[in-house]
C-alpha cells in the first residue's frame, strides 16, 4: 500500500504550483527577445509620424522672435537637417547606449524625465487596477450567481453607465462634489494618500465596469459546468463552490482585462493625469506633444510600448499559474505518461 | 426503520419552467430501494432519469427546475423537507453521485488530491494529511496508482477520470450511490472494466445503488430491480426477473427489448420502436406511449393509465393490464 510520506515525496518532486521551471524560463526568454522587433517597429513608426507632423521644433524652442538664421543654426545643432534614415539609425544607436536624447524644452536627459515620472504613473495604475479589480470582480461574481435578480439588473445598468461615462466627466463631477462642495479631498497634485483617492476612484470605477461585465460572463459560463455540480454533490457550501471552484476557472478572461487596463494605465492615464494635475507619464506626453519635444515623445512612446509588452508577458505567465493545462503546454512531457498508467490501472483492477 | 424503507420515492414530480413553456420532466414517479439493492433506471435520452437523480440529491437546477410534488424518504426522513445545510451534510456523505461525463465532471484547475480530499474533509473530521492519505487509498481502490495523486484531470484518460469520479463518490462510504450513465462516455473495453469495478466496490462497501443507463445488458448484470421509464413516468417496475423473464410487459418494454439485435437470427437491420418520444412540453392527454404503441385502444388516447400490479412487486402502467382485473 502507498504511504503518505511517499505521497509527500511525490508532491515535492512535482509541485502542483511551480510552473517557473526551465521550460517556462525558456518561454519567458523567448518572449523577451520578441521585445526587440516590437521596439524597432514602435520607434520607426513614431519617427515617421513625428517627421510628417507639421511644425518645426527649432522654431518652437526659440520662439517667434528668433531670426531665420538662429533657427537654422539650431536645426543643424539638433541634427534635424540630416536625412530621416540617418537620424533614425543615430537614435537607435544612442538608445542601445541608454541615451534617449535630451528634452528640447527642459534640457534634461529624456531617460531622467521619464524615470522621474514613472513611479507616479506606476502607483496610479496600481491603485486604479486594484480599485477596478475589487469592485469589478465582487460585483461580477454576485451578479453571475444571482443572475436576473434585482442586484444583477442594477449592477448591469451601473456597469453600462460606467462604460459609457467618459472618465474626464466623472473626474470633474467627483472634484465638484468632494473637493469643491464638501472640501474633503484635494483636487489636484499627487503628494500623499489623500491625493490618490479621487484619481484612483475615477479611473478605477470606469475600469470596474469592464471588469464586472467580463467577470459576470465568465462566471456565468463556469457555474453551468459539470464540475460545479460535482462540487455541489460533494456537499460543499455555496460560497466555497463559487470562490474555490468557479472563480479560479473564470480568472483567465478577468486577468486578461485587468492586464490590459494596467498596461493602459502605465502608458499614462492621460485624461485623468491632466484633470487632476498629476505629474505622470501621461501629462508629460501631452505637454511634450504640444511643445514638439520630439525626444521626450519618442522616449515616452517607447516606454509605453515596453511596459505594455511586459505586462502582457506577466499576464501570460499568470495564465500558467492559474490553469495547469496551459502550464502543460510549456512543459508538455508529463501528460504523455497517462497512457502507460492506464494500462497499469487496468491490470490492477 | 425497516430495510424496505431505506429509500422510497413517492409520486415525485419535477418540472422545468422555462420561458417557452413547462417541461414536464418527471411525472409521479415512485419506487423504493432496500439496503444493498441496486435499482436500474432504464429509458431513452430525455425520459427524465437524470432529473430524478438530481431530485434525490436536491440539485435540480432552480430556476428553471422545480420539484412540484412528491416525497423522497431516505432513512425515514423526507429529503425534500430538509434545510439546505442538512442536505449538504447528506450530499457526498450518505448519498453520492457519479456523473455522466467524466471529461467535464472534474475541476480542471485542481489536482486530483484536492478534489478527492475535499469531500473527505467535508464529511469526516480528518487532518489535511490524513485526508490526503485516504485520498491516496481511494485512488488505489479504483485502480490508479497513488503516485498520480498530484496530477491534474487533463493528465488522465477518460476511463481514469471516471475512476477518479467514482473514487470521489465512494470516498465517504455512501449508503446510496447514484450512478448516472457511468459508462456512456467511455469506450467499450473501458466500460466493461468500470462496470466490473463498480460491481465489486458495491459488494465490498455494501452500498445501495441507483444505476441510470440505457444499456440493458449492464442492468441484467448489476441490478436487483428495474424501473423502465418513458416520458417522465415509470411504465414498468419490478424485480429483475419480472422484467427480463416475466410473462407480462408494457408495450414499450417489449419494444425496448425488441430493439436489441438477436445473435441467433440473421438480420440486416435493427428493430426500432416507430416514432419519437413525445415533446415533454406537450405530453399526450392519455397514455404517453399511445402514439407509438402497436396495441393502442380508444381509451389510451384520452385516459392516462394507472400503474397496475400484474404480480407482487411487478407493476405496469398500461390499459392492456388494468382492464383484465376490472
Amino acid at each position: 500500500m502507498y504511504t503518505y510520506s511517499e505521497g509527500k515525496e511525490w508532491a515535492a518532486r512535482f509541485p502542483g504550483c511551480g510552473p517557473l521551471n526551465r521550460a517556462m524560463l525558456k518561454y519567458i526568454g523567448k518572449r523577451l527577445l520578441m521585445l526587440v522587433p516590437v521596439i524597432l517597429g514602435v520607434t520607426l513608426i513614431i519617427f515617421i509620424m513625428l517627421a510628417l507632423t507639421p511644425g518645426d521644433p527649432a522654431r518652437q524652442i526659440l520662439g517667434g522672435e528668433a531670426t531665420e538664421e538662429q533657427v537654422e543654426e539650431l536645426r543643424e545643432e539638433l541634427g534635424l537637417n540630416d536625412p530621416l534614415p540617418v537620424r533614425y539609425v543615430r537614435y537607435i544607436w544612442d538608445m542601445l547606449h541608454g541615451d534617449l536624447g535630451t528634452s528640447y524644452s527642459s534640457k534634461q536627459p529624456v531617460t531622467k524625465e521619464l524615470l522621474e515620472r514613472f513611479p507616479t504613473t506606476l502607483l496610479l495604475s496600481i491603485l486604479c487596477t486594484v480599485v477596478g479589480a475589487i469592485i469589478g470582480i465582487i460585483f461580477g461574481i454576485v451578479s453571475a450567481v444571482k443572475q436576473y435578480t434585482i442586484f444583477d439588473n442594477v449592477s448591469r445598468v451601473l456597469a453600462l453607465a460606467g462604460i459609457s461615462i467618459p472618465s474626464f466627466w466623472l473626474g470633474l463631477m467627483l472634484i465638484i462634489v468632494f473637493s469643491v462642495n464638501l472640501k474633503w479631498l484635494p483636487s489636484s497634485g499627487f503628494y500623499g494618500p489623500e491625493y490618490w483617492i479621487l484619481p484612483a476612484i475615477t479611473v478605477g470605477l470606469v475600469q470596474a465596469a469592464t471588469v464586472m461585465r467580463q467577470t459576470r460572463s465568465a462566471m456565468l459560463d463556469v457555474v453551468r459546468q459539470d464540475y460545479i455540480r460535482t462540487a455541489k454533490a460533494k456537499g460543499q457550501t455555496e460560497l466555497k463552490v463559487v470562490m474555490g471552484h468557479a472563480l479560479p476557472n473564470a480568472l483567465i478572461p478577468i486577468i486578461t482585462v485587468l492586464g490590459m487596463q494596467f498596461g493602459h494605465g502605465l502608458g499614462g492615464a492621460v485624461i485623468s493625469e491632466q484633470i487632476f494635475a498629476i505629474p505622470g507619464i501621461g501629462k508629460l506626453m501631452v505637454d511634450s506633444i504640444t511643445a514638439r519635444d520630439y525626444p521626450v515623445v519618442q522616449g515616452g512612446v517607447l516606454m509605453i510600448a515596453i511596459s505594455f509588452t511586459v505586462v502582457n508577458l506577466l499576464v501570460d505567465i499568470l495564465y500558467a499559474f492559474i490553469d495547469p493545462r496551459i502550464k502543460a503546454l510549456y512543459v508538455g512531457k508529463k501528460a504523455k505518461s497517462s497512457k502507460k498508467e492506464e494500462v497499469k490501472g487496468a491490470a490492477a483492477s | 426503520m425497516s430495510e424496505k424503507n431505506f429509500l422510497e420515492v413517492k409520486d415525485l414530480t419535477i418540472h422545468y419552467e422555462t420561458d417557452g413553456g413547462v417541461v414536464e420532466a418527471v411525472n409521479g414517479v415512485s419506487f423504493s430501494l432496500a439496503q444493498g439493492e441496486t435499482l436500474g433506471l432504464v429509458g431513452e435520452t430525455g425520459a427524465g432519469k437524470t432529473t430524478i437523480a438530481l431530485g434525490i440529491m436536491n440539485l435540480v437546477p432552480n430556476p428553471p427546475g422545480k420539484i412540484k410534488a412528491g416525497e423522497i424518504v431516505f432513512e425515514g426522513e423526507d429529503l425534500l423537507k430538509k434545510k439546505p445545510k442538512e442536505m449538504r451534510r447528506i450530499r457526498g456523505d450518505k448519498i453520492s453521485m457519479i456523473f455522466q461525463d467524466p471529461m467535464t465532471a472534474l475541476n480542471p484547475v485542481k489536482t486530483v488530491a484536492d478534489q478527492i480530499s475535499e469531500v473527505i474533509r467535508l464529511h469526516q473530521k480528518l487532518s489535511r494529511a490524513d485526508a490526503l492519505r485516504k485520498a491516496c487509498e481511494m485512488l488505489e481502490l479504483v485502480g490508479i496508482s497513488a503516485e498520480r495523486i498530484n496530477d491534474y484531470p487533463h493528465q488522465f484518460s477518460g476511463g481514469m477520470k471516471q475512476r477518479v469520479v467514482i473514487a470521489i463518490a465512494l470516498a465517504c462510504n455512501p449508503s446510496l450511490l447514484i450512478a448516472d450513465e457511468p459508462t456512456t462516455a467511455l469506450d467499450v473495453t473501458i466500460q466493461a472494466q468500470v462496470i466490473e469495478m463498480m460491481g465489486r466496490l458495491k459488494e465490498e462497501l455494501k452500498t445501495s445503488m441507483i444505476l441510470i443507463t440505457h444499456d440493458l445488458g449492464v442492468v441484467a448484470e448489476m441490478c436487483d430491480k428495474v424501473a423502465i421509464m418513458y416520458a417522465g413516468e415509470v411504465v414498468e417496475y419490478g424485480a429483475l426477473e419480472d422484467i427480463y423473464e416475466g410473462e407480462h410487459h408494457h408495450p414499450y418494454t417489449v419494444g425496448l427489448f425488441g430493439a436489441i439485435p438477436d445473435l441467433d437470427k440473421d438480420t440486416d437491420r435493427l428493430t426500432p420502436i416507430d416514432g419519437l418520444m413525445p415533446d415533454p412540453m406537450a405530453l399526450p392527454q392519455g397514455c404517453n406511449f399511445c402514439p407509438r404503441c402497436p396495441h393502442r385502444r380508444p381509451e389510451c388516447e384520452t385516459l392516462p393509465p394507472k400503474p397496475h400490479e400484474v404480480s407482487p412487486g411487478h407493476t405496469i402502467r398500461c390499459h392492456l393490464f388494468g382492464k383484465e382485473e376490472a
